[in-house]
This record gives C-alpha cells, sequence and structure tokens, in this order.
C-alpha cells in the first residue's frame, strides 16, 4: 500500500477547474515528481494535500487513513509536511523561531532543541545566523529555511513545492543535493517543479500534469529522454 | 596621504557598520577569496541603460493648508506664549507658568498614555491578526471600567486590603472583558471572515460597539438606576504618595493611585512584550498575523490563535477600563467612545499592527492631549484682550480632543504608516 493515495481528486477555483480527476500515489522511500506548466495544477495538489484548499471530488488517503477532511493542522500531525511555494518564511521573526515554529505541534521541547541543532548542522548557512530576521536571508537561505522548517515537524511525507524558484542556477544545485541527500536518508518526498530536467534526475517517478489533468506517468529515468515531456510544456 | 584621503579612510575605518564588525569580530575578518565560479550556460544581460522614471511630483494644496491650519493650533499655544514674552511687563509671568506646569504636565501626561496605550494594544494586536479593526474595542474597555465598578461597590464595605480589593477589580474584570471580546468575535467576525468586502466585519464592528453601548447602558440603568457612575475607590489609594523632596520641587505630585496604575501597565506592557515574542504561543500568534496559510501548513489552528488574540486584547482592554475609572473617577456606559477612538489614533500613530508602536503612540498622544489641555488656556489667560493674538485666548482646554484627532489626519496624510510601522506594500 502507497504512503499517499490521491484518487480522482478535483479542485475548483470559482468556477475554474484547477485539477481534474487525478490519480497518483507516493510509496514509502519514494522521491516522487509532479512536473508540468505554468498553471497545470501541480501546486493546487499539494494545497489539497496540506488541505488549504478543499477538494471537489475525490479522496486522498495518508498512511491509510482518509484525509480529504481533515483540518490543515491535524494533516501536518499524521505526518504530512509542506515547503510552500515562494518559501513563505516568516519574515519578521528570526531563522530560530521559524524553525520553531515549524514543530508548533510536538510537545517534547528538548527534543527540538535537538532537531534545531540536527537542522544547522545539515544547513550550515542557517546556523550561523540564526537570530537574523528570515526576510533577510538570501533567496537560497530562505529556501532552505522553508524546507528546514517542513522538516522539524518529523514528517513521514514531505511535499516540496517548486524549490527551485527564482533561484539562482549554483543555488538550485545545492538544494537539488539536499533533496538528493534527504533521499537517502529515506525521507519520502512529492516534488512540484518547473525545472523538469533536475526534477526528473532528481526522482524515482515523474507525474506530468498538463491543464489540471495527468497525461504521462513513468519511471523517471526513462522519461528524461521522452519527447513528449517536451510537448508537455510547449503544447502539442 | 592627502588630506581628502585620510578623511576618507577615517570615515570608513570608523563608520557604525565597520565598528560594530569590529567589535563582532575582533577585527575586520579577511576578504574572501572570490569563489570559482564554474561556466554555465550564456546569461541574457540587460542591454537598455537604466533610466531613472521621472514621476511628477503631486503637490497636493488642500492637504498643504490643512497642515499649516494643523500646525497653527499645535503651535498656537506656543505663538501664544510668544505673544506673551514679547510684552515685557508679561514675558517672566508666562515662562515661570509654563515650566512650572511643565513637570506635572508631563507626569499626567504619561498616566493618561499609558491608558491609552493599553486600549491601544487591543486594537493593533486584532488589526494584526485579522486586518480588522475592532470598533467594538471601546465597548470591550468601557464594559471593563462598569466591571471594575461593580466590584468596587461591592467590596466598598468590605474590610480587606485595598490593594487587594484593586487586584481583584482588575482581575474580574480582565476575564470578563477578555471573554466578551473572544464572544465578540465568535459571533460577529467569524461568521464574516469569508466576505468579499473588508467592509462587511468593519461594520458588524460598529453595530456591535453600539449594541454593547446601550446594552451596558440598560444593565446600568436598571441595577444602580442612574447612568454616572462614580468610583467607590479605598481613601486609601487616592492619598497622595510622598514623594522624594526633589521631585516634589520639581512641581510633581502623584497619588498611590496613580503610581500603581504607572506600575500596573509597566507590568502588563512588559509581560505582554515576553508572552508575544519569546513564548511558542506569541510566535505561533505572530506566525498567524504574517501569513496564515503558511501558519496552518506548520500545524497552526489560525482561529485558536485569533481567539487568543481577542482573549489577550480583551483582558487589557478590561483592566485600561479599571485603571481609567480609578484615575478619572466617574465612568457610564459611553465612557469608551472618546478614550477608544484615540487610543485608535495612538495606534495609528504608531503604525497599527505594531505592538511597540502602541505603546510609543498613546503616550506621545497622552502628553499631547495634556499638553494641549493645560498649556494654552493657561497662556491665554495671561494675554491682554486687546493684543492681535487675543483670538488664541479661545483655545481652552476643551481643545485637547481636538488635538489627538488632528494628530490622526496628520499622519494619516504624511505618513500613513505611522512612527513604527511596516508601509503596507502587498506581494504578490
Amino acid at each position: 500500500m502507497a504512503l499517499l493515495e490521491i484518487n480522482n481528486l478535483s479542485v475548483n477555483y470559482g468556477a475554474i477547474q484547477a485539477v481534474r480527476n487525478l490519480t497518483l500515489e507516493v510509496n514509502q522511500g519514494e522521491v516522487v515528481t509532479l512536473i508540468g506548466a505554468n498553471g497545470a495544477g501541480k501546486t493546487t495538489t499539494l494545497r489539497a494535500v496540506s488541505r488549504v484548499v478543499r477538494p471537489r471530488e475525490g479522496s486522498i488517503r495518508f498512511d491509510g487513513k482518509d484525509i480529504t477532511k481533515m483540518a490543515p493542522d491535524a494533516v501536518v500531525r499524521i505526518g504530512i509536511a509542506q515547503s510552500p511555494e515562494g518559501r513563505q518564511v516568516l519574515a519578521r521573526q528570526s531563522i530560530e523561531d521559524n524553525l520553531e515554529l515549524g514543530a508548533y505541534l510536538r510537545g517534547n521541547r528538548p527534543e527540538i532543541l535537538a532537531d534545531i541543532r540536527k537542522m544547522y548542522e545539515m544547513f550550515p548557512r542557517l546556523g550561523e545566523r540564526k537570530a537574523q530576521l528570515a526576510g533577510t536571508l538570501s533567496g537560497g537561505e530562505q529556501q532552505m529555511l522553508a524546507i528546514a522548517r517542513a522538516l522539524m515537524s518529523r514528517p513521514k511525507l514531505l511535499l516540496l513545492d517548486e524549490p527551485s524558484l527564482g533561484l539562482a542556477p549554483l543555488i538550485v544545485r545545492d538544494i537539488f543535493q539536499i533533496i538528493a541527500n534527504l533521499h537517502t536518508e529515506g525521507m519520502t518526498i512529492l516534488l512540484v517543479e518547473q525545472n523538469a530536467r533536475l526534477a526528473m534526475q532528481a526522482s524515482d517517478r515523474t507525474y506530468v500534469l498538463e491543464a489540471g489533468q495527468l497525461t504521462l506517468e513513468g519511471n523517471s529515468r526513462t522519461m528524461v529522454d521522452d519527447p513528449r515531456v517536451m510537448t508537455a510544456y510547449l503544447g502539442g | 596621504m592627502g588630506l581628502l584621503e585620510w578623511v576618507k579612510q577615517a570615515l570608513v575605518s570608523y563608520s557604525v557598520p565597520a565598528v560594530a564588525a569590529r567589535r563582532c569580530y575582533g577585527k575586520l575578518p579577511p576578504p574572501r577569496p572570490p569563489r570559482a565560479v564554474p561556466a554555465l550556460e550564456p546569461t541574457l544581460t540587460s542591454t537598455l541603460p537604466a533610466k531613472p522614471i521621472k514621476r511628477k511630483k503631486k503637490v497636493n494644496i488642500g492637504s498643504w493648508i490643512f497642515f499649516a491650519v494643523v500646525l497653527v493650533f499645535l503651535i498656537g499655544p506656543f505663538i501664544n506664549g510668544l505673544g506673551v514674552v514679547l510684552d515685557p511687563s508679561k514675558g517672566t509671568t508666562a515662562t515661570s507658568v509654563v515650566l512650572g506646569v511643565l513637570p506635572n504636565v508631563l507626569t499626567q501626561g504619561l498616566i493618561l498614555g499609558f491608558v491609552f496605550a493599553i486600549i491601544a494594544l487591543g486594537y493593533t494586536m486584532v488589526y494584526g491578526v485579522l486586518k480588522l479593526i475592532n470598533f467594538a474595542h471601546s465597548e470591550v474597555f468601557a464594559t471593563g471600567a462598569v466591571v471594575g465598578y461593580e466590584m468596587f461597590t461591592i467590596l466598598q464595605n468590605v474590610s480587606m486590603n485595598p490593594y487587594l480589593k484593586l487586584t481583584l477589580a482588575l482581575l474580574v474584570s480582565m476575564i470578563i472583558a477578555g471573554i466578551l471580546n473572544v464572544m465578540i468575535e465568535r459571533i460577529a467576525y467569524r461568521p464574516l471572515q469569508g466576505a468579499k468586502n473588508k467592509l462587511v466585519p468593519l461594520i458588524s464592528a460598529i453595530g456591535v460597539s453600539f449594541l454593547l453601548q446601550d446594552l451596558l447602558r440598560l444593565f446600568e440603568g436598571i441595577k444602580r438606576g442612574q447612568f454616572n457612575l462614580t468610583y467607590p475607590i479605598p481613601v486609601e489609594l487616592t492619598a497622595p504618595l510622598a514623594l522624594p523632596e526633589w521631585v516634589s520641587n520639581l512641581g510633581i505630585s502623584l497619588s498611590v493611585k496613580e503610581t500603581l496604575l504607572i506600575g500596573i501597565a509597566l507590568v502588563m506592557l512588559v509581560a505582554l512584550n515576553y508572552l508575544v515574542n519569546f513564548t511558542k504561543m506569541g510566535k505561533a500568534i505572530r506566525a498567524v498575523a504574517q501569513d496564515r496559510q503558511t501558519a496552518a501548513l506548520m500545524g497552526i489552528d489560525s482561529n485558536q490563535m485569533i481567539m487568543l488574540t481577542f482573549l489577550i486584547g480583551g483582558a487589557l482592554g478590561g483592566a485600561a477600563g479599571v485603571l481609567y475609572g480609578m484615575q478619572y473617577g466617574t465612568v457610564n456606559a459611553y465612557v469608551g467612545i472618546l478614550p477608544g477612538l484615540k487610543a485608535f489614533t495612538a495606534a495609528v500613530l504608531g503604525g497599527i499592527g505594531s505592538i511597540p508602536g502602541a505603546v510609543l503612540g498613546g503616550l506621545v498622544l497622552g502628553i499631547i492631549e495634556q499638553y494641549l489641555g493645560t498649556v494654552p488656556s493657561l497662556l491665554g489667560g495671561l494675554l491682554p484682550t486687546t493684543d492681535i493674538f487675543s483670538p488664541l485666548k479661545l483655545i481652552g482646554a476643551e481643545y485637547k480632543d481636538i488635538g489627538a484627532f488632528m494628530v490622526l489626519i496628520v499622519i494619516l496624510i504624511f505618513k500613513p504608516s505611522g512612527l513604527l510601522g511596516r508601509s503596507t506594500t502587498e506581494k504578490v
């Protein structure tokens, strides 16, 4: 049984259908990527999993439990954390506060502090400036903070929404290195990206989303060279 | 080395950042070697020369005229004084009159300012999380004042330490006002959270404000049969405080209750600062204020945090009500209107949404108001009727309210983000 199962998910924004009949699954320990052009419905899918948007139809199951109607905080509690699009760090709070709030639902304070130290080891640049306001960080550092913050809830599934958005190529490489490291540590990740080539290189399986519908899916290694992926971006 | 170079060098090495850096590192860190950048695809560089965008500065004559009028009103008292000073026979009198009252104006202004500041915190905190001006907050304050009155009345004939009576009155009115504020949010604002028009909850707030005013009046009308309620404050609290001689020589006099008011206000401000900046709950409230959706992704229940904000803001408003009643003696069902509006002004003055701003705004406004309520009329009284400044004689104590609201308008025109506020450019 897959860790995350999305069945026939449809999401509407008013009259606009953002996602149509999407069916997708993520297995334990896998990195799965969801790629597609602007407005294809990638972010909406992640937001539906995190329950900050309400699906119109379909079901989402996580770890055997139906989470379609859960509250957003309950979803975090059972082990889904998201690093949102555009990073969305809490700009007016320090790095330390951001990380601490990432563990908002956890109770054990010494354990949380230990995890914060672990994050500083993993992202030394955050550790160097832990008292600095998150809004004053560079884009790459903010992205690292957003990922670290999501990890602070000790998730079973990490949702990453466009971690490369607006970052310099060198920094993008760093970020994908982090994703690869998390993968080897056994973290399950659902990655949404526009940078299709990088995303496919970093993942086990790929889904291609076009105008709210899945059009292709398969093993990332074979799909890197699939010309149809390119068509999905440029339009047939 | 030329003098110019030397000055330049000195400016660089003694500039604030350089000094600060030396303080941190002992000496300046060595410059980093340039990092080898692997060759990447050629990037497009803009070939267009940067052209400054010329923008015609609009001169709004109306607002300048308005500003001039306001200035005359605010500085009027000084001109007033000047007129007196220029008259050699009165000059020394005017100076000594102003200097004589100034210390007391400042202390009384601070007392008023603390009351404004504590009310203003309720406005600013709610604005922070909901982007809504809680116009019912002035009635939460009035409820606190009335509950305080009831508590003091109930305890009037009980033999009990007067400080304990005050503590009880404060606690009960804080609890009641806090719960009332939470109920207001639950009943009047939460159902309207999805409303597309931001005015809808605002109108609801104004409606709640009117409703509560008249409910309070009804309640007191039935219970006490009178409109104005005089605080039965224990005599021990109204007694003047024995101050050290050098303080009383300055012309400052304080009663026990005034000293208590300042102390209680300070304790509440420190406690609030701790709560908001150093506890997990406070950090979560700030997270919700910054970005509700991201807070939700971190597992923070924003409705719960909004509820807590209303509880804290309401409790502060209730405490302010008791302090106000204790300080100024008489309260009624409509007592909240003017202090509420002024506290709102204070919140805007400091930068709405900013907690230190609310405190600063409250204190500044309190002092301005106390000054305008005292000094102009004192000086006006000294003016001869034939003087060309004689119309300024008319600026009496009643003008203090105008002062507060002129401050509001000036702030809205010239610095809408307030003294400590951030300019609110919304990111898309």
